[in-house]
């Protein structure tokens, strides 16, 4: 079965994420997990959380990888793995055309990421709904406040073991 | 309409009351504050424009609280926008009447169960008179919903109270069951 699964091919748009994920492996080694080439959306995980921003500065400027846009950053809960995580999905924007999505995990009880929103200014309000929803802090970040949820809003409701509060501002929550 | 139950005697005279008369300027001329929440603003700004043409009852959106008496609550009451309707409301003049419109400002509509951050039901904050269900409800709908209010602002008197008029408004409700009987019979006919 696996040898039928690396023999497979696998579309041109995936073999260009994997190259560019061999740039980003030589280059920080252990910090970075293998490369899984999902189809959909090949991703890497960052296994040493702290070198986030390097990574995400690397993957911007070097010549090879480009990734000048950040399509989007989305918050995952890993309630098996105690664990909270974001989802990056990075793009070659009119440069290389290639991309790759980056999952950075971190404690799930007062954990926290490196922000990228010096790397990529779109992160900032994505980093802020990722916090607004499931509580991660990222460090360094330029303004770490809730931007959907009202500020005193208590819990983060995307959450998998999220209840909503009995009430706010004395209104029943709840139906 | 029936809006002034007296025929117009020999010399343009015309005799009622004045409850009647006050009722009657009242009902013609609602003014709904102009804003909205949601996708059944959407329907509310069609039920304005010009194929179902609110003005022909005297209805027009004003774009204050101060300068309205009818406050269409049109769409999806968050927590963070529970506050400020209650806000605008209290910045309306009375007498004032409130109409709800679509599911999620009746009960929460298909944030009931989930939807964290929507309040389920926009009578837990503010008393609502009319409420108008579906999702979102076409203008005709509204449009009955409209109507109700202004059956409810004729049940008026000088000294009755709203709960009193609301009584009276649900006495003299009709099935509209046999009214559709009827039209269906018409049509068949």
């Amino acid at each position: 079965m696996s040898d039928m699964e690396e023999g497979r091919v696998l579309p041109q748009s995936v073999q260009q994420s994997a190259a560019a994920y061999e740039v980003v492996r030589e280059a920080f080694g252990p910090a970075v997990s293998d490369f899984d080439a999902n189809e959909f959306m090949p991703f890497f995980e960052v296994l040493e959380t702290e070198k986030w921003q390097d990574i995400a500065l690397f993957m911007r400027d070097h010549p090879r990888l480009k990734f000048n846009y950040m399509a989007c950053l989305s918050g995952v809960d890993y309630p098996a793995e105690e664990k909270l995580g974001i989802v990056c999905n990075l793009e070659s924007l009119g440069v290389l055309g290639h991309r790759i999505a980056v999952k950075v995990k971190c404690a799930r009880n007062g954990g926290s990421i490196p922000t990228a929103s010096y790397v990529w200014h779109t992160a900032n309000w994505h980093e802020r709904e990722a916090f607004d929803m499931f509580g991660m802090q990222f460090t360094g970040h330029p303004d770490p406040r809730r931007i959907l949820c009202p500020e005193d809003w208590e819990g983060f409701p995307l959450r998998k073991d999220y209840a909503v509060q009995e009430s706010y501002h004395g209104i029943k929550v709840p139906y | 309409m029936g809006l002034l139950d007296a025929s117009f005697s020999k010399h343009n005279v015309v005799v009622t009351s004045v409850d009647n008369v006050l009722n009657w300027a009242r009902l013609s001329s609602l003014w709904p504050m102009g804003f909205g929440l949601a996708c059944c603003a959407i329907e509310m700004m069609a039920t304005n424009a010009s194929n179902y043409d609110l003005e022909r009852f005297g209805i027009f959106p004003r774009s204050s609280p101060r300068q309205s008496d009818l406050m269409i609550v049109a769409g999806t009451v968050t927590m963070k926008m529970a506050e400020r309707v209650v806000r605008l409301y209290e910045q309306m003049p009375e007498p004032r009447y409130v109409l709800s419109m679509g599911s999620c400002s009746n009960c929460g509509g298909p944030y009931w169960e989930h939807g964290y951050h929507v309040l389920k039901g926009v009578d837990r904050v503010i008393p609502v008179d009319v409420y108008v269900p579906g999702c979102p409800p076409r203008p005709e709908s509204l449009i009955g919903g409209l109507m109700k209010i202004q059956e409810l602002i004729r049940m008026e008197q000088i000294g009755l109270s709203r709960t009193d008029a609301l009584k009276k408004l649900a006495a003299k409700s009709v099935d509209p069951q046999q009214a559709i009987e009827r039209e269906r019979r018409a049509v068949r006919a």
